[in-house]
């Protein structure tokens, strides 16, 4: 069963790991919605 | 006209009672949870300035290490004493809390730090001693007010206490009654910022070997916005710190980016004398309140001392090309752009190999890359990783994408054309301009040529874009003295060419009458 | 997690059902990644935000994992996060990740 399609996703990424907005770019590719994208920083 | 890199200076100043009372991790979780066990065991793992003496990285920031020296120093760093302790440094110094405060307060042009006159009578001597204060900020030292006075402001007045070793010191007062734009915490982090910008401009101007009057302009690139409820970022730190600095010729302005704002802030710079527009142009910063201890929780959880208790700051001196000093390749800017995107690969390659590209360079050619040089004995227990380590890894992997970099070199390049981070997580202040202090002389002595320093900004903590930014730019060894256009022409031959045009038009009119 | 993105996570979860909620990372190391994930599903394991004591239980993955990686398209995932791969310690991050999901993920 997919894990992704059809799905409402919430993006957490990191400034220093994968950034939302790239996160996001991939999951709209497996199907899913994003709903919210956040990019966190520690430094 | 080219421009260069005539000094740099980096300083620190240890406030340990500000990790407690002004680090929003701190004030956020007083809010939050206010009985946390956090709050509780917080005070038993803050340094004594000692201890911030003889901590590697430090030692390294004020100049007194190199970063070949740290790397080759075990991780941590915390539980390890430098052999170096010395609170002055070839670029700067540490400034203990105590003479900070009072620092503050000489910045102050409007009587909103107020000190307990006891401690200004204990401390002064201290300041006076200190080797970068001269008159002109020694005289604006005030005596202080009784602590009843202090403790009238913090009780009924909204006023910002000040502590040194949790005893009530003094306070900043607030500047309006009603605008949270002046209120007393804005105040203190802005305060705050311009002390640390001061000392770092004085001591810029010393290393450097300039004068003071030389300086023309001053660019200010921290994160801290000072204004009213009608302008809340209107500026101008950058001449506030200057008129404390006492450089009677400069005027300025603020730059803002993030952490990516000081590299903006030095290409800014490096254009401006190369254009002609300003001789002298210093970029400077002071430090961020904020910060300290953002990362507390998980150096408390992990039994670590609260490594994020120095407020930073730094400047650089940029000025007309002088044949000994490392210049400005301006023609090799690196910029994401708002078509870049945030996938790490294109941000990198918008910053590292797309400027050297356009100029035919390959990434090897580039001797030392400075990205962000966050200390990784800060970051790595707070999870975010080791951030230097991790830009190179991404810089080599793309090199090797491009066909400039060997796989079997992978593993080396970071050591050979990196750095170990040793700068406090103050936002800008480790953007990749820590570096600039030791590349000037690294360039000089001719180990490196070409250097590259690299600032990025997350601008979506702003709430205003959800794009990244980021610029870099190249520093190299002088090509020497600029030559005089050799296709030139000169005044005389002007004057014939125009008599001739003049004869042959007046020519051509005679003959159109006749 | 930040505060506000644990406050967004759990409007989010209100709204559209636990259910049908899936929460993507991109955490720089595996001990982050573990945190955030907790902080998603038991709830925040630092006691600071609208999560804490809140158990959502969401199916949460970090970015980088096989599971999720074969469902992106492959151009895409090429372009936007491929490279981080050499830069990050992906079996760290995949084992944190799904010690997490055993332990409290409840779809």
């Amino acid at each position: 069963m997919s894990i992704l399609n059809g799905k409402k996703v919430i993006i957490i990424g990191d400034r220093d790991g994968i950034p939302g907005p790239a996160i996001a770019a991939c999951a709209e590719s497996a199907g899913a919605e994003v709903v919210f994208s956040s990019t966190e920083c520690f430094v | 006209m080219k421009s260069v890199i005539k000094g740099a200076s980096y300083i620190l100043a240890h406030t340990p009672d500000m990790v407690l009372h002004n680090g929003t991790t701190q004030t956020t979780e007083r809010i939050v949870n206010p009985e946390s066990d956090y709050l509780k065991e917080l005070p038993n793992h803050l340094r004594t300035f000692d201890q911030a003496l003889a901590y590697w990285p430090n030692q390294v920031y004020i100049g007194n290490k190199t970063p070949d020296e740290l790397a080759a120093v075990a991780q941590p760093w915390y539980d390890k004493e430098c052999d170096i302790n010395a609170r002055y440094g070839k670029f700067g110094q540490m400034m203990p809390q105590e003479e900070f405060l009072l620092l503050m307060q000489a910045c102050d042009v409007f009587d909103l730090v107020k000190l307990d006159k006891e401690f200004v009578a204990a401390h002064k001597p201290a300041l006076e001693q200190n080797e970068i204060m001269d008159d002109a900020i020694l005289s604006r030292i005030t005596e202080g007010v009784e602590k009843s006075v202090v403790e009238h402001f913090v009780n009924d007045e909204h006023a910002e206490p000040l502590y040194h070793n949790n005893v009530l010191v003094g306070c900043v007062v607030r500047a309006h009654d009603i605008d949270v734009n002046l209120s007393a915490h804005v105040m203190h982090e802005n305060l705050v910022s311009k002390a640390s910008s001061v000392l770092a401009l004085l001591y810029a101007v010393k290393n450097a070997g300039i004068e003071k009057a030389d300086v023309e302009y001053v660019i200010d690139c921290a994160e801290e916005a000072c204004g009213d409820m009608n302008q809340r970022g209107g500026g101008n730190f950058a001449k506030a710190a200057a008129e404390i600095a006492a450089l009677p010729n400069a005027t300025g302005s603020d730059s803002r980016g993030f952490c990516a704002g000081p590299a903006h802030a030095i290409v800014e710079a490096a254009a401006l004398v190369a254009a002609g527009a300003y001789k002298c142009v210093v970029v400077t910063a002071g430090g961020c309140t904020a910060k300290l201890g953002m990362n507390g929780k998980d150096h408390v959880k992990k039994g670590l001392p609260a490594l994020e208790d120095m407020i930073g700051g730094f400047a650089v001196v940029i000025t007309e090309d002088d044949g000994i000093n490392p210049e400005f390749n301006l023609k090799i800017l690196g910029r994401h752009t708002v078509g870049t995107g945030s996938a790490p690969q294109a941000v990198i390659g918008s910053l590292v190999t797309d400027p050297l590209e356009r100029v035919g360079l390959k990434v090897t050619d580039i001797d030392k890359f400075s990205p962000e040089m966050q200390n990784p004995d800060i970051t790595k227990p707070a999870g975010a990783g080791d951030v230097p380590l991790s830009n190179y890894k991404m810089i080599a992997a793309l090199a090797v994408k491009k066909g400039d970099l060997q796989k079997a070199d992978l593993a080396t390049f970071p050591v050979k054309h990196g750095l170990t981070g040793w700068a406090p997580t103050q936002g800008h202040i480790p953007s990749g301009v820590p570096y600039i202090g030791f590349a000037r002389e690294d360039i000089l002595a001719g180990r490196v040529n070409r250097a590259m320093i690299i600032g990025k900004g997350s601008l979506f903590l702003g709430r205003m874009t959800n794009l990244f930014d980021g610029v870099s730019f190249v520093i190299q060894a002088n090509t020497g003295a600029e030559k005089a256009p050799e296709a030139g022409v000169s005044e005389e031959q002007v004057k014939g060419l125009i008599a001739k045009a003049m004869k042959e038009f007046a020519a051509t009119l005679l003959a159109q009458a006749e | 997690m930040d505060l506000e993105n644990q406050k967004r996570v759990k409007e989010f979860t209100e709204q559209y059902g636990a259910e049908n909620v899936v929460v993507l990372l991109g955490a720089a190391e595996g001990e982050a990644s573990g945190l955030a994930a907790e902080t998603v599903t038991n709830g925040d394991p630092t006691y600071a935000g609208p999560l804490t004591g809140v158990s959502l239980g969401l199916k949460v993955y970090h970015v980088c994992e096989e599971e999720v990686k074969a469902e992106f398209d492959e151009a895409v995932y090429d372009e936007q996060v491929s490279m981080m791969e050499m830069v990050l310690d992906v079996d760290d991050i995949a084992g944190e990740m799904s010690a997490i999901r055993e332990q409290f993920c409840k779809y």
